[in-house]
């Protein structure tokens, strides 16, 4: 009986509590930050780091899903990114003569982007989800190397007689007048830059509505039984594969869309951007903000994103604090004596009642 | 004989991953943690004997020995202060520290040192010999042959040794051993003695084969370690020695034969498609989650 009230306590009184919250706090931020911006009282630097904070955002609202949600590790985030960057480029690209709108042709490239990276989702989810804990976790890291090496040598562009596309540079020709989308190691350079902020924070709101609906639904009960106890799902009906691919899916499919706007925000994108270490990056987001906890991951990616920004004073020594910072947060969270003592410091007699 | 040769040096490349693939499943199985800054205690190793060689001028086994004393040291260290206060904490979070860890360790290393690559004195002789007709360096015939001693003392002393026996016991039960009287956190740093004890050694086998030495150089290396070691299956010692060598040797194949850039993506897509067949690694052991 415990067990049923406490997961009752957890999704039911603070469901649209925390739901409310979360998205208050992005419309808040949102306002705050477009005030800001036209008393021009935010720094150059500051307004540069804006899009790639919603795009980051995105993408560790995504892992979430799955690490927090769906209890799978999932270290390739990065390359699901890299999946709907490059897509989203090459699409804008093409779309550039067609539609000359920045905004149309951005969420097209998004969608794109988003639609190409869960096809990906699904089919490295089929490998991934027969396996368990860290051999699944080493699929999604080999499935990010291998997509980090595919786009170093993939050579696509198009010119008057269509799309060309090769994984060796000098098979790769193109007419006279045509355009170079991705260019093997250099990566993606020349695009147009259509990317902006408002319509990052609408992709953040977007993905919050995603994952809270799913969360909330059928199936996102499903996921998170299959997440706590394998077997006993699997003994009252839950099909785990479906329900864990779905989870997986839209994750990817999120980070996709991240990495489409990601992509767009810059004149020029290499396939090492989106590394092993941008994926430990996500997953470090997600972790300190709180397994499952959309409104402290969006709080997190926020402040890790700009705290290295904010310790720029310190030079070199910013990231070997931010690494300091990083352990004392893990051990001091994870301390059970200090933690039951700042529990008590704010509970304090209300604990016993409760 | 192309075939040969590049069969010898892919065994080469496969010794040093399989040596740091050995670090990375003894601690895995004993501590069932993921040492993600096992691929820079390896960088750190690789300075050291770096600055022994060179600024010390000392001879070459004693630069050897600086690198796995300083090693040892620092993986107990790190042991002690990072992840034996999370013991019972989730998974998730040793995970974090241990790239925090990591972090620390390339940044520090990149304000004591600075970033740019230092070259490596070829310490080891870099003659050749003919086996028929390939040629192989001394170099890889060394490497091969370390990895072949370490992995002969490490069977040994995990099987033949108290603390050998303890540390089985350890990864099978830790409870029950702590009851039979083992000291489980003694074990524990032993074994990260011995994982770093090792990457030191790799290290220097793999500065003196690619002669640069900066501060992220160890992360690639650890990656396809990992991999090797979930190859084998992960926690299984002759998991990490088949798996380190046939990822050396299917790396340099495909860099041989079929694509120099894509061998990454083909290293990875093999793995993805042996844990397909076996879903726990070559040699790993099924589990059997009793309700």
């Amino acid at each position: 009986m415990k067990e049923k009230s406490s997961v009752f306590s957890r999704f039911g009184d603070k469901k649209n509590r925390g739901r409310l919250m979360s998205f208050a706090l992005v419309i808040i931020a949102y306002i705050a930050v477009e005030v800001l911006l036209k008393t021009g009282s935010l720094g150059s630097m500051f307004s540069s780091l804006l899009v790639p904070i919603t795009c980051y955002v995105v993408a560790a609202i995504g892992l979430n899903l799955n690490v927090g949600i769906s209890g799978e590790l999932n270290l390739g985030q990065a390359g699901f990114m890299s999946v709907g960057a490059f897509c989203g480029i090459c699409v804008s690209g093409i779309l550039a003569n067609s539609i000359s709108a920045g905004i149309p042709r951005l969420i097209i490239a998004i969608f794109c982007g988003a639609i190409l990276a869960a096809v990906f989702g699904f089919l490295i989810g089929i490998p991934v989800l027969k396996l368990q804990g860290d051999y699944l976790a080493i699929v999604t890291l080999a499935f990010g190397q291998i997509i980090k090496s595919i786009f170093m040598n993939a050579y696509i562009g198009i010119d008057t007689e269509g799309l060309h596309f090769s994984f060796v540079e000098s098979n790769f020709k193109l007419q006279p007048g045509g355009k170079m989308l991705l260019n093997g190691p250099m990566g993606a350079t020349g695009t147009q830059k259509i990317a902006n902020f408002t319509v990052g924070t609408v992709l953040v709101i977007v993905a919050l509505l995603v994952v809270y609906n799913l969360m909330f639904s059928r199936s996102g009960r499903a996921i998170m039984a299959a997440r706590d106890n394998r077997i006993a799902a699997e003994s009252v009906g839950i099909p785990i594969s479906r329900t864990k691919m779905l989870a997986f899916v839209t994750s990817a499919a999120l980070a996709g869309a991240a990495g489409a706007l990601y992509g767009l925000n810059y004149s020029t994108l290499v396939p090492n951007k989106f590394d092993f270490n941008t994926s430990i990056l996500i997953l470090v987001y997600v972790v300190l903000g709180g397994l499952g906890n959309m409104t402290g991951t969006i709080i997190s990616t926020v402040v890790l994103i700009l705290l290295p920004e904010l310790l720029r004073s310190l030079q070199d020594y910013r990231m070997l604090i931010y690494a300091v910072v990083l352990i004392l947060i893990m051990l001091v969270t994870n301390n059970e004596w200090l933690m039951t003592k700042w529990k008590s410091l704010f509970s304090g007699k209300a604990k016993g009642g409760a | 004989m192309q075939f040969l040769s590049y069969l010898i040096n892919g065994l080469g490349l496969g010794s040093v991953y399989a040596i740091i693939a050995l670090g990375y499943t003894m601690v895995y199985g004993i501590a069932k943690m993921l040492n993600f800054a096992h691929g820079d205690i390896i960088m750190i190793g690789a300075y050291i004997a770096f600055f022994a060689l060179t600024k010390f001028a000392l001879p070459f086994p004693l630069a050897v020995l600086a690198a796995i004393a300083v090693c040892t040291m620092l993986g107990v260290l790190i042991e002690r202060l990072a992840y034996k206060p999370l013991r019972q904490a989730p998974s998730l979070a040793v995970l974090i520290t241990a790239i925090g860890v990591s972090y620390f360790l390339q940044n520090g290393a990149q304000i004591l040192w600075s970033s740019s690559s230092k070259v490596f004195p070829s310490a080891i002789s870099t003659g050749s010999i003919s086996l028929g007709s390939a040629s192989v360096s001394y170099l890889t015939l060394i490497t091969i042959a370390t990895c072949i001693v370490v992995m002969i003392c490490l069977t040994l002393f995990i099987n033949r040794t108290k603390t050998g026996s303890a540390m089985r016991a350890c990864s099978e039960d830790k409870g029950a051993s702590m009851l039979m009287g083992i000291n489980v956190n003694m074990i524990i740093s032993i074994t990260f003695a011995i994982g770093s004890g090792l990457a030191a050694i790799a290290s220097v086998l793999l500065a003196s084969t690619y002669p640069s030495v900066y501060p992220t150089m160890g992360s690639m290396p650890g990656i396809k370690a990992f991999t090797a070691a979930v190859f084998g299956g992960i926690g299984s010692i002759p998991g990490a020695f088949i798996g380190g060598l046939l990822l050396g040797i299917i790396e340099i194949f495909a860099k041989a034969y079929i694509s120099t850039q894509l061998s990454d993506a083909i290293v990875f897509g093999v793995l993805i498609v042996i844990l397909l067949i076996k879903p726990t690694g070559l040699l790993g052991k099924k589990i059997n989650v009793k309700v």
